[in-house]
């Protein structure tokens, strides 16, 4: 019926029938960019010589299309592509806002900061089994993640990124991996398959999977839905993927397994996504069924359990960094403290929260990455020991990597003048002015509690000088089993951690756009139906 | 039908969820294996089930009629039973490689990353 012959039927109401200008390729392009480059990576895996002459240079070609993304959101405002053709809410749209940008740009970064520190860590056969490849995959998910505007493609990037990850986080086949692996696929599995139900319930009460168009219908709805319980799925299945209280477990026991340089990308992205979702679903979607639950505390039950939640994350994640030897377990729970410490600005819910939890999310994806590296570094001055106790002298081996990585350990526990100190001040006084008593307080406490697991790792391992008995190591010295490439990436990722920290004008500015575009998402559905459907 | 089919995905969550509570991964794995198709399930009863109503748009019409079958749901089962497929294929080698390694199956015994006996950090300097 439908031939060639019946071209005169309108079909403006379903597509977009225009060419869609070059500029909007951008969107995709960090997605599409990951999967040709990690399916060429995967066609050369036995070639494992030159795997990161291509890795390296393609990764970086990624920095530049999301930061070329990124200046095209802040100029234009949030932007759509459809997939397809197909007009929104019938095609896959790919929405893109400052908050998606940014975090996409910062995961670019920090990718890039990995493959380079990968050309040292990651051996033959790693490279045969496909780290580079994995890599590129893992960014894929983590990007499309970060830009699509659609739930169900939200979830299929989820699971892209998950896969990947099980791969990087086996390579190698160590018993420890298996076992951190087994624990680390089994609860990811439960919750994207949490997600996926949560989802399906959304879909069965609107009968949409766009995200802009579910904020219009729950703009639009009556109170008479039953959102809460919907919304309440989604924050468990997204603090389970983010590591928090309750369901953290799988952190700790599976980062400190892989390889260094998969700890230190798995730290500095896959809890963030997970954050990133909260704020996206949380935040942006069910921002407008709320009812506060007493008048002088002004957040709802929902938020109130989330603020609880973050409390204990926080507060657990820094008594668990005080009892660790192994360093890669203590940075482990100090990730988890950082969940809770963004869970918090997400509880309470003003612009000038959500504005610390996205510059805290900032933050720590650079920092947990370049403090896994430092670690790792450290680790191999000692031949590979990461027991906080194994570990002696690195100020006298290594001086520039013992500076560093006190600067770090400065950041993460929130002094300043690093990158860690800002968002916790814009968290504290947010949360002073929203929230009961305990929050402000269970932040600063954690500060300190973190502040002493890591000045105690400073001091024991890289302060202190190595014991007399082992003098004859000092002939080692000569050939430092760490070079340049360990170094690049990790004084890159510091002298961002410091540059951010002494001039946070510009992320201020950008944490705050995207909590406002975050609280009052008009620009954003405005770009997927166009500025006459918004009232 | 639907409140039949609710009844089915509500018991296939409920045996999943006590398989899951096991300590062994055999059992976590069919648990996981149920789970996944509990959720498929659900998905395709929240896009309406009937046989009735041939999902054909007629000439004069630019909509399915409101009876028919929404095939969207069948859509997206179709992407997650492939998404758990091969999940459960990554699962099921995982947890046989785990066996063979750590010669159990019992998570509680499987202690290699995180030892049971733990040294404290150190107090003094």
């Amino acid at each position: 019926m439908a031939g060639s012959s019946e071209a005169q039927i309108d079909l403006t109401p379903a597509m977009n029938l225009e060419p869609v200008p070059l500029l909007d390729w951008l969107i995709v392009m960090p997605v599409a960019w990951c999967i040709v480059v990690g399916t060429i990576l995967l066609m050369m895996r036995k070639n494992t010589a030159q795997q990161h002459l291509v890795a390296i240079p393609a990764m970086g070609v990624q920095v530049l299309i999301t930061a070329a993304l990124l200046s095209q959101i802040i100029i234009n405002g949030p932007t759509t592509m459809v997939m397809g053709r197909w007009l929104p809410p019938f095609g896959i749209a790919f929405t893109v806002d400052i908050l998606g940008a940014v975090l996409a740009f910062t995961a670019a970064v920090v990718a890039l900061a990995c493959t380079i520190y990968g050309i040292k860590d990651v051996n033959g056969s790693g490279r045969r089994y496909g780290f580079y490849s994995f890599l590129f995959l893992l960014m894929a998910g983590v990007s499309g993640a970060f830009l699509t505007g659609d739930i169900f493609n939200l979830y299929v990037w989820f699971e892209v990124l998950l896969i990947a990850s099980f791969g990087l986080l086996i390579l190698g086949s160590e018993k420890g991996q298996l076992d951190g692996a087994t624990k680390y696929a089994f609860l990811n599995l439960v919750a994207t398959t949490l997600f996926l139900i949560a989802t399906a319930y959304l879909y069965g009460i609107f009968g949409t999977l766009n995200m802009a168009d579910i904020a219009l219908k729950i703009a639009q709805s009556d109170g008479t839905l039953p959102l809460n319980t919907v919304a309440g799925l989604f924050v468990l299945a997204f603090v389970m993927k983010a590591a928090a209280f309750p369901v953290n477990f799988w952190l700790p026991a599976s980062y400190h397994t892989p390889r260094v340089v998969v700890s230190a990308l798995f730290a500095g992205l896959l809890t963030k996504v997970g954050v990133y979702a909260i704020l996206r679903i949380y935040t942006m979607l069910f921002s407008l069924q709320r009812e506060a639950l007493e008048p002088t505390v002004n957040i709802d039950a929902l938020s109130f359990a989330v603020a609880i939640v973050a409390c204990l994350t926080m507060l657990l994640g820094a008594i668990g960094a005080l009892a660790q030897t192994n360093i890669r377990r203590l940075l482990g729970f100090l990730v988890i403290s950082g969940i809770g410490v963004m869970l918090m600005g997400v509880a309470i819910g003003t612009e000038a929260a959500l504005g610390g939890t996205i510059f805290y999310a900032v933050h720590s994806i650079l920092v947990m990455t370049a403090l896994y590296i430092a670690a790792g570094m450290a680790a191999k001055l000692c031949g590979g020991a990461e027991d906080m106790t194994k570990i002696r002298g690195i100020y006298q081996k290594n001086t520039l990597l013992a500076a560093i990585t006190l600067m770090l350990f400065f950041a993460v526990a929130g002094l300043p003048p690093f990158s860690g100190f800002w968002p916790k001040l814009m968290l504290v006084k947010a949360s002073i002015e929203g929230a009961p008593w305990w929050a402000p307080f269970s932040i600063l406490l954690t500060g300190f509690l973190s502040t002493i697991a890591v000045g105690r790792v400073w001091a024991l391992s890289y302060w202190k000088p190595e014991d007399d008995d082992n003098e004859t190591q000092d002939d080692a010295n000569a050939k430092s089993p760490i070079g340049v490439s360990d170094f690049v990436p990790l004084i890159g990722l510091t002298i961002i951690v410091v540059v951010v920290g002494v001039f946070p004008q510009s992320v201020f500015e950008l944490a705050y756009q995207s909590a406002e575009q975050l609280v009052n998402p008009v620009a954003y559905i405005e770009s997927v139906f166009g500025s006459e459907v918004v009232e | 039908m639907e409140a039949w089919m609710a009844v089915v995905v509500g018991a296939l969550f409920a045996v999943s969820i006590y398989l899951m509570l096991s300590k062994h991964i055999i059992r976590i794995l069919i648990g996981a294996a149920i789970l996944g198709n509990a959720v498929n399930l659900l998905i395709f009863t929240n896009g309406r089930l009937t046989r009735e109503v041939p999902p054909i748009i007629g000439v004069d019409e630019s909509v399915l009629s409101a009876q028919a079958a929404n095939p969207l749901p069948q859509a997206l089962v179709l992407t997650a039973i492939v998404i758990a497929f091969s999940f459960f294929a990554f699962l099921l080698v995982l947890g046989y490689r785990a066996y063979q390694e750590l010669g159990s199956d019992n998570t509680d015994e499987m202690r290699v990353a995180e030892p049971v006996d733990d040294q404290t950090p150190p107090l003094g300097y």
